[in-house]
């Protein structure tokens, strides 16, 4: 027991993995059999992740070192100093997201057995399913560079082919090659960088660089590759095209992960920021460009969501404009942190709104776009002009749409609310203007969604709906679980941020921590 | 100079990668300029291991220490593989773009708008 205990890191690997390459395998035995399977090894794994973080959130950072007899042996005694192995890193930070990926996973796990069930092509879908989650999870976890762009393509590599599996006249197969393409070049740019750190230090493990870092022209030049890699990757405005084609094709459980899959690569950025270059950077300047990004994303989000007629496409935009919130919230904190003239609680508080904004959108814009698969499972459309008074029918597909939208245009007491609210206060004691145009752009997505909600459910019964039934009982399981975090997150939303977002927060601006838990102190 | 050379050879075909994805309109070329860059990266991954005057890095049997670095070698068959499985996924979608579109041509192939 200990044993297993004692390597659960890398289980979180080895158990989506295993099971993704055994899926095709065992579905020839039938498809019930295939589905225990799925449940069985996503269930272990999400175990796996909510056990990693709970005992780093008890004992602090986890190092987990692959293939050493003990445990504690992170550098080798002839190595001269330097980690060379593979190296997994979980600090609070990870661990907060490694929460986010479990409980997200497993949902769309669930909804998506169920979805499926009438569609032909199972084997492939879950496995990439699960190649997916394992390569977002790998994301999360690793404490080294090169393994971190290992894994980022292999969620790319999963995430194109999930966008393009239901080929839909050939236009699903357009937006996989736009995020294909998109995530390889974004990828190569990152492994450029990389190579720049790896010329220079002599490692890839990125306490040791941190631990190095001299801020040379060239590891400015590997900044600027990560920080364009990254924000691509993100779906931040300048490189957002990719969002709404490929959130909008993939099947909904599918659209579900790859948001937390963006918010992967999100942390990465805020990893390469904090921690990488943490001690060496210039944070105003830093901080401002984050901030910039962020209120164009959420800007023009909102605004390109509001004429939008096709629902997923609608939603896919609002994410561009809530990855732009958790920008903002970062960059705040960022840029306050650096400065004298404002006091630290203030950039603490940016950050944590920035951070608790992550977990909050994974959970409600999952929500949302599950519910967009239940119209979709059930009406067969998602165009909001052929929709309508659905919900004399689909009594709870109705309340869960309505809890994730509230929570997403920041109503209380859903979880929306306490993350802006502290985005709002923070901002406002940095820039009052910043914190109005937040403002705006809730009210606009307060708009667009009131007018979702009325075309979709509002309105007598149209003929073609007339007998059109509430999803099946997995795929509410699944959305109810997300439902009952929306709101949980939102009555006690004190609780979440003292256990899980300050210890995040924390971790992330402590870069010595982080480079004294590889090395030792040393 | 020659030391600086192969560097040279990496900036001029990403450079080429990305002139081939910013300005071509078909779909097969905008692939090869990905994998050109691929292409560049990996090389660029192979000259920064490499050492003047050093010997192959097989440890058994080496006179003396000096060795070029193997770490980067074996990164850049990592990203070999990665690569060829991106090449595989891009063409065969591109394959069924054209099943359907009966066209490789980027201003044709714009179905998803707004």
């Amino acid at each position: 027991m200990d044993i297993l205990l004692d390597n659960l890191p890398g289980l979180l690997i080895a158990i989506p993995l295993l099971g993704a390459f055994l899926t095709p395998l065992l579905s020839r035995a039938g498809d019930t059999v295939r589905n225990v399977w799925i449940l069985l090894i996503t269930a272990l794994s999400s175990l796996c992740g909510l056990l990693v973080a709970s005992r780093v959130l008890e004992t602090g950072t986890i190092v987990y070192t692959f293939g050493v007899d003990t445990i504690s042996q992170v550098i080798p005694p002839d190595s001269g100093g330097i980690p060379i192995r593979i190296i997994f890193t979980i600090d609070p930070m990870n661990a907060f997201m490694l929460i986010i990926a479990a409980i997200v996973g497993f949902c769309i796990t669930l909804y998506s057995i169920s979805s499926m069930e009438k569609l032909s092509g199972k084997d492939g879908f879950f496995t990439l399913l699960l190649l997916l989650i394992t390569g977002v999870y790998g994301m999360i976890a690793t404490g080294d560079l090169f393994n971190f762009f290992v894994f980022l393509e292999i969620s790319s590599l999963a995430g194109a082919a999930l966008v393009a599996y239901r080929i839909d006249k050939g236009v699903a197969a357009e937006a996989g090659l736009k995020y294909a393409a998109l995530s390889t070049l974004g990828g190569m740019l990152f492994l450029v960088g990389v190579g720049l750190l790896f010329a220079q230090y002599n490692s890839l493990n990125m306490a040791v660089i941190a631990d190095r870092m001299q801020m040379t022209g060239l590891d400015i030049i590997a900044f600027v590759l990560f920080f364009t890699a990254l924000a691509m990757k993100c779906g931040a405005v300048p490189m957002h095209f990719w969002t709404p084609d490929s959130y909008a094709m993939a099947p909904s459980a599918v659209t579900a992960f790859l948001v937390v899959s963006s918010q992967a690569s999100l942390y990465a950025l805020f990893r390469v920021c904090f921690t990488l270059y943490g001690g060496q950077i210039n944070l105003l300047t830093v901080g401002w460009v984050i901030i910039i990004l962020g209120v164009l994303s959420m800007f023009i989000g909102v605004t390109m969501a509001i004429p939008q007629k096709d629902v997923k496409r609608l939603m896919a935009y609002h994410a561009v404009s809530q990855t732009g919130y958790m920008l903002l919230g970062v960059g705040v904190g960022l840029a306050a942190l650096s400065s004298t003239c404002l006091s630290q609680s203030v950039g603490m508080m940016a950050l944590k709104g920035g951070l608790f904004h992550i977990m909050n959108h994974a959970l409600y814009k999952g929500l949302l776009f599950l519910t967009a698969g239940v119209i979709m499972y059930r009406c067969g459309t998602r165009n909001l002009n052929q929709l309508g008074g659905l919900g004399h029918n689909m009594k709870w597909t109705m309340v869960f749409f309505m809890i994730g939208a509230l929570a997403i245009a920041g109503i209380p007491p859903f979880n929306g609310f306490a993350s802006k609210l502290l985005i709002y206060e923070s901002t406002f004691l940095f820039n009052p203007l910043l914190a109005v145009i937040a403002m705006v752009v809730s009210i606009l997505t307060l708009a667009s969604f009131v007018k979702v909600f009325h075309s979709m459910f509002m309105g007598p019964k149209l003929p073609e709906y007339q007998d059109v039934e509430d999803a099946p009982r997995p795929m509410l399981i699944a959305m109810g679980i997300l439902a009952v975090l929306v709101i949980l997150f939102g009555i006690f939303p004190q609780q979440v941020v003292d256990a899980l977002v300050a210890p995040a927060a924390t971790a992330l601006i402590d870069y010595q921590g982080y480079i004294s838990a590889v090395l030792g102190g040393a | 100079m020659i030391d600086n050379l192969p560097f040279l050879v990496v900036a001029i075909t990403i450079l080429l990668g990305l002139y081939t994805i910013l300005l071509k309109k078909d779909l097969i070329k905008i692939i090869m300029g990905i994998s050109l860059i691929e292409s560049g990266v990996n090389l660029f991954l192979i000259a920064l291991g490499y050492r003047w005057d050093r010997i192959a890095p097989i440890f058994t049997g080496a006179p003396s220490l000096a060795m070029v670095m193997p770490t980067v070698q074996a990164l850049t068959l990592t990203s070999i593989v990665i690569g060829v499985a991106t090449l595989a996924l891009l063409l065969s979608m591109v394959m069924i773009i054209y099943r359907y579109y009966r066209t490789t041509d980027v201003r044709e192939v714009s179905k998803l708008q707004g």
